[in-house]
């Protein structure tokens, strides 16, 4: 066992802190300029091979990545772990030459920004009871339906869309697609307008007799449900990342926000430095568990459980460490004044999307089960 | 970074879990029944090499790294936590101030008996005035001749009255305080060093627990371990590795709930299903599974850490903290899915929770953890 990061990842780790620190922006509006940036330091497609324009780096030094971005400003490390995990990887994993061709080079230098169309507003943990439909029509696919809380709505410029051919076939009928933006039958709704996660775009997004020719099916038709799932243990452990930078984020400014109490002759009493304490070793028991998930993944071994273990973990504690934080230093509604608020409002989404907690627990349950005789 | 073991540390998990199955395990209840330690069993230890696991070869240790160390502690205590106490005092806490400390001859003479499995070890710190205050050492040594002559008592000291090496501590120079406490080597059966009552404890129940009395007991003077002074820095020092083990022993009682209790939710029927199918049972092993393989990594890293002489207080201080809270809620709920059953003695589940309890208190209380770890933060 090796449980420090080697030369090459405290590298990458270092150059990502000082890009996020330097040159990531926690303003209001959605973070145009954040992703431009990122993307000329070839960070929007940094996993993604070179063959395809990426980076080639490791699925460890994504989680680094996703870490430090989230701690500086969570709402783009949300849409740049979407826009890689399910945006892009769909692509590689199942795309024909001619998809990958003419869609990862543009998505790996972040002329093109991907986001997945899955949730419904009748399907949400149960991804499989989808009610989008696509019916054949001339060498192609007519889509009907709306989907629901899609990250990047509107902004995005590539879709993975999912509907089901025949619904009687239950989750062997649902279909992948590859949608782009501005084709006539897409409709982005509005933003959603959330308690977090303000800077990213969140809407609703219809399908109205939209025409997809056979060439932009994502996969067979009936392997769109297997793809949803492929994607799951890449997804979830990027979110355990974001949920790991969220998490230092409180910490890291409440012991700092001591620290100057200190200084100024304040003692900070037990019940306040233990808290601290405890944050601070589920936060080192987090990233052991986001890390070592990031590695198997890499290895190409399954990881489900330890995704799942890493994910609810990880943004379990984003969520109590803000809680608790804002009990050491109290609030402020002002990111400005106080930045505590946002990340316990950003915190909150991290336990709910790529699958709730709760589906994370079934998940775990499940493959402990499975190894125990009774 | 690197998450898998190496293959000499899966022959360690594999080696200690058959001796854990097949000689621990049968008789666990009835030692705790009784209340009885079994030199026996801690000769068979030897005989596997387990006592002197990371000792090297020249001090007739395994040569082992700390990690095989803290997954022996582990595999033992997931059968029975008190053979896991027996290993991490033998080791952590006699072998290891020995190994670091000793002189050479110090090391022939004791160490090496101790990792043959020849010889047990104990460690002497815990006055009855002296728990978490632990500078606040009352036994005293005072230099006559060629030897040091203890005055005073032990408690709490575990492997005591079986053991054969003692590790004590006791104040040279009053005026010093802390800087003032000083570390013997004391044998068995010297002279004026005998034995006060033995603990009837709640959990533990086969790792025997007793006073030290020391009355004008004449230790000799090479038997000084360290340089006058240095005690208390020996005792701190020792703690820091001692909750790595305490750690594995936390870790190993909670998977061992755990299994005990996925077993039991898997065949126990209600309502005309298993209750493993209802989320209160299956959510309450998912937590287990995942709090128990955070603690495992914690564990792991803080042994790396020690392994690759890099500081590990901090994170053996968290490693200690997070197992042994996680062991606490973990049996806790492990009888909680065992229902009644789980309350009585039939099922081992009411056992670990007793054995869990400690390792939230001893070689430094969870409070203790949390204040080295804030002192590490905010310093």
């Amino acid at each position: 066992m090796k449980f420090l990061l080697s030369d090459y990842h405290l590298k990458k780790q270092a150059e990502f802190r000082r890009f996020a620190e330097e040159e990531i922006d926690c303003g209001e509006h959605f973070p145009r300029d954040n992703l431009q940036k990122a993307a000329r330091r070839g960070y929007l497609g940094l996993p993604l091979s070179e063959e395809w324009g990426g980076q080639g780096d490791d699925f460890l030094s994504y989680v680094l990545l996703i870490e430090e971005i989230s701690r500086v400003c969570a709402a783009t490390g949300t849409i740049i772990a979407v826009h890689t995990s399910v945006g892009t990887f769909p692509l590689v994993y199942f795309g024909t030459a001619g998809q990958k061709k003419r869609y990862l080079p543009s998505l790996a230098r972040g002329e093109m920004l991907g986001a997945f169309a899955l949730t419904e507003e009748g399907s949400g943990s149960d991804a499989a009871a989808l009610a989008t439909t696509a019916a054949a029509k001339d060498e192609g696919y007519l889509l009907n339906g709306s989907k629901q809380f899609i990250t990047s709505g509107g902004e995005a410029d590539l879709y993975t869309v999912f509907a089901t051919i025949d619904r009687s076939l239950g989750h062997k009928g649902i279909t992948a697609f590859l949608v782009e933006d501005g084709v006539s039958g897409l409709v982005a709704g509005k933003s959603e307008r959330k308690m977090g996660l303000n800077r990213s775009s969140t809407t609703e997004l219809r399908m109205e007799d939209l025409y997809v020719a056979a060439s932009n099916r994502l996969g067979d038709e009936g392997e769109g449900f297997y793809i949803a799932l492929s994607l799951l243990d890449g997804g979830r452990i990027g979110i355990g990342a974001q949920g790991l930078g969220l998490a230092r984020a409180s910490i890291e400014y409440t012991t700092a926000f001591l620290k100057k109490e200190e200084a100024s002759g304040k003692k900070t009493g037990q019940s306040a430095s233990f808290v601290l304490a405890d944050l601070a070793a589920r936060l080192e028991a987090a990233r052991l568990l986001v890390y070592r998930a990031a590695v198997i993944k890499e290895s190409g071994e399954r990881c489900s459980k330890e995704a799942s273990m890493a994910k609810y973990f990880a943004t379990d504690l984003a969520m109590d460490a803000a809680a608790r934080c804002i009990d050491l230093c109290g609030f402020s509604g002002s990111r400005s004044a106080n930045p505590l608020s946002g990340y316990f409002c950003d915190a909150k989404a991290t336990q709910i999307y790529e699958g709730t907690n709760q589906i994370q627990r079934i998940v775990v349950a499940r493959e402990l089960l499975r190894t125990i005789k009774p | 970074m690197k998450f898998e073991l190496t293959e000499e540390q899966e022959m360690t998990r594999k080696m200690v879990r058959d001796f854990a199955e097949k000689e621990l395990k049968p008789g666990a209840e009835e030692r705790d029944d009784r209340e009885e330690f079994s030199r026996d069993l801690f000769d068979k230890m030897g005989e596997l090499g387990l006592t002197g696991i990371p000792w090297p070869e020249e001090y007739g240790g395994g040569e082992c790294d700390f990690i095989s160390y803290v997954i022996a502690v582990e595999e033992l205590s997931r059968v029975d936590a008190s053979a896991g106490t027996t290993l991490s005092a033998h080791i952590s806490l006699a072998g290891w101030p020995l190994y670091k400390y000793g002189s050479e001859e110090q090391k022939k003479k004791y160490l090496e008996p101790l990792a043959l499995g020849e010889k047990l070890g104990a460690y002497a710190l815990t006055e009855d005035t002296a728990g978490t205050d632990a500078a606040n050492q009352r036994t005293t040594a005072v230099l006559d001749g060629d030897s040091y002559v203890l005055n005073g008592s032990k408690t709490f000291i575990s492997n005591a009255g079986d053991a054969e090496t003692y590790i004590v501590f006791a104040v040279t120079d009053q005026e010093k305080k802390a800087k003032g406490v000083s570390a013997f080597i004391v044998e068995k059966d010297t002279p004026g060093f005998t034995f006060g009552k033995k603990e009837r404890k709640m959990g533990l129940r086969s790792s025997p627990t007793l006073e030290l009395i020391f009355e004008n007991c004449r230790v000799p003077k090479e038997n000084l371990l360290g340089s006058e002074g240095q005690g208390f820095k020996i005792a701190m020092s020792t703690l820091d590795g001692g909750r790595n083990g305490i750690a594995a022993q936390a870790v190993g009682i909670a998977q061992g709930a755990m299994e005990e209790a996925a077993a039991y939710a898997k065949s126990r029927e209600q309502f005309g299903q298993p209750i493993a199918n209802f989320q209160a049972i299956s959510f309450m092993l998912a937590d287990m599974a995942t709090r128990i393989e955070a603690s495992r990594l914690l564990t792991y890293q803080a042994a790396y850490l020690e392994n690759e002489g890099l500081p590990y207080g901090k994170a053996s201080a968290m490693a200690k903290l997070f197992a042994s809270e996680t062991a606490m809620e973990v049996t806790t709920n492990a009888v909680q899915i065992f229902g009644g059953y789980g309350y009585t003695r039939e099922y081992p589940v009411e056992r670990f929770m007793r054995d869990a309890k400690i390792t939230q208190i001893y070689e430094g209380t969870s409070e203790v953890q949390r204040l080295v770890i804030s002192r590490h933060l905010l310093a």
